[in-house]
């Protein structure tokens, strides 16, 4: 719940509800955006962006570098099997309103 | 050693190692009691415990393990609560999975699912929001958990449910704050602390001046911290500095996440949907003022507490159950007397062998047992002789 984990945006699902799709070590689902995004910075230019994800939000952007860094060093030990596992069993494929 | 192995850089661990040691000899009053510092955040509990950190450090300082784990501060009048809300018909209980398990006065959540209720476990409260949607006969209500982490995405969730005009949705709010707790915890005349480890990822979003008091008022030393061995490793080092060179100040290990003025969107969006309760009841604390927050009444009709009855009893710990001794530090998990007997993470009877971040949970996967089949000290039965002859 509090750990957070790195991803990648790799599509803009809704520009208007913020949501877009995260890919994290091959998992992908659907977060709220609005915590990452200014003026400067709106939704359309999350893409491709790196960020620390925490249940079902991005809460900050990171350094490419580091994200890569960080899954690796987790991967290898096992430490966000947890989080990837709840993140697969809770999937919230679009998470707008149908 | 062998744990040096899974740090990021291993030659750096050394180093740091190393350095903390000479720091320490230097300390005068390290000579008399050993440095206690306490890392406020679970997840560095489970770091410590999980990577063998006390190890490399001398045993002159010892770790004591705060409050920072929501799941572990629940009192169990609240899980009682929550079985008394999944258990009403047409309820669709969501929760985060590490609440599921922890045990109420007359059972956990996990057993109310197995008697009936409908429990459902969720990575997010947006899949919460999801399931209202999908089920607009049923009434779906998210049990909101955690700190400053997790409270934003709370306070977006229920935005957004109002800008749907969402009406089975509700939140049984029990986000709780960092800064009265740490304040309850300094002014308590069990502890002495020397310095603190403090939470990376609450302070992501609530920044660092926050934690301005506890180095101007308390003149104790803070370093925030991140959550990789490596990372525990320094800030060590840098509380060691601190104190070594008598200075209190806030300190930010974790400049790669952490903001000075942490995250403003996120933090307007808490203030939007939340106020400050005047107290929070907290597993092992007692109740601390101002230590939680409630939905605010612009938001009333997606509050699970104003929506629906809610028994709101003080249920006392059982009598054997020792977690708020553990959690103020006065005593070591493996000093609690139904420690890895009558207590263990299969069959939890308190709180803090539920979570992983839990310490004696973290204690007794990690600590206890020794998996290498090489002889090696447990991560605190060190430090275990010099806290009782502490001051």
């Amino acid at each position: 719940m509090c750990l957070g984990i790195p991803g990648q945006i790799v599509e803009i699902i809704n520009e208007d509800m913020k949501l877009a799709m995260v890919d994290v070590g091959g998992v992908r689902r659907a977060v709220n955006v609005a915590f990452i995004v200014n003026e400067a910075h709106p939704v359309s230019a999350c893409l491709g962006d790196w960020v620390l994800v925490h249940v079902g939000f991005a809460m900050m952007r990171i350094d490419e570098q580091e994200a890569a860094a960080t899954l690796a060093l987790l991967r290898e030990m096992g430490e966000y099997q947890a989080e990837i596992d709840s993140m697969k069993t809770s999937d919230l494929s679009t998470g707008a309103p149908s | 050693m062998k744990y040096v192995d899974e740090f990021r850089d291993p030659e750096k661990a050394k180093t740091l190692s190393r350095e903390i040691r000479h720091l320490v000899a230097g300390i005068a009053r390290a000579k008399q009691r050993p440095l206690q510092i306490m890392e406020v955040c679970g997840g560095h509990t489970h770091a410590i415990f999980r990577y063998g950190i006390a190890q490399l450090l001398p045993d002159e300082i010892e770790f004591v393990h705060g409050p920072g784990c929501p799941v572990c501060v629940l009192p169990m009048g609240r899980v009682d609560d929550c079985v008394a809300l999944a258990e009403l018909p047409h309820v669709i209980f969501a929760t985060f999975g590490d609440a599921i398990r922890v045990p109420g006065s007359k059972k956990s959540l996990l057993k109310a699912k197995a008697d009936g209720a409908d429990v459902r476990m969720v990575y997010s409260p947006l899949d919460a929001l999801k399931l209202a949607r999908d089920n607009p006969d049923r009434e779906v209500i998210f049990f909101g958990l955690g700190f400053e982490t997790t409270m934003p995405s709370t306070a977006m969730t229920v935005l957004q449910a109002k800008a749907e005009n969402l009406t089975n949705f509700s939140l049984f709010c029990n986000h709780i704050t960092i800064i009265p707790t740490i304040k309850a915890i300094l002014d308590s005349p069990d502890l002495h602390l020397d310095g603190f480890l403090g939470p990376g990822h609450v302070s992501m979003v609530i920044g660092l001046r926050s934690y301005e008091f506890i180095a101007e008022h308390y003149r104790k030393p803070i370093t925030i911290s991140g959550f990789e061995p490596l990372d525990v490793l320094h800030s060590v080092w840098m509380v060691i500095k601190q104190i070594a060179e008598g200075r209190a100040e806030v300190e930010n290990q974790y400049g790669r996440i952490v903001p000075r003025n942490g995250n403003e969107i996120a933090l307007a969006a808490v203030d939007r949907v939340f106020e400050t309760r005047e107290f929070f009841e907290w597993r092992g604390l007692g109740s601390i003022d101002h230590s939680g927050v409630r939905v605010r009444e612009e938001f009333a009709e997606f509050d699970a507490e104003r929506k629906f009855s809610v028994p709101n009893l003080k249920i006392a710990d059982p009598k054997a159950c020792q977690c708020g001794e553990v959690l103020k530090g006065v005593i070591k998990p493996q000093q609690c007397k139904v420690f890895g007997t009558a207590c263990t993470p299969e069959m939890p009877l308190g709180s803090l062998m539920v979570s992983t971040e839990g310490a004696c949970a973290a204690y007794y996967n990690y600590g206890r047992i020794d998996t290498t089949g090489l002889k090696k000290r447990a991560p605190s039965e060190a430090t275990l002789v010099t806290t009782e002859g502490a001051p």
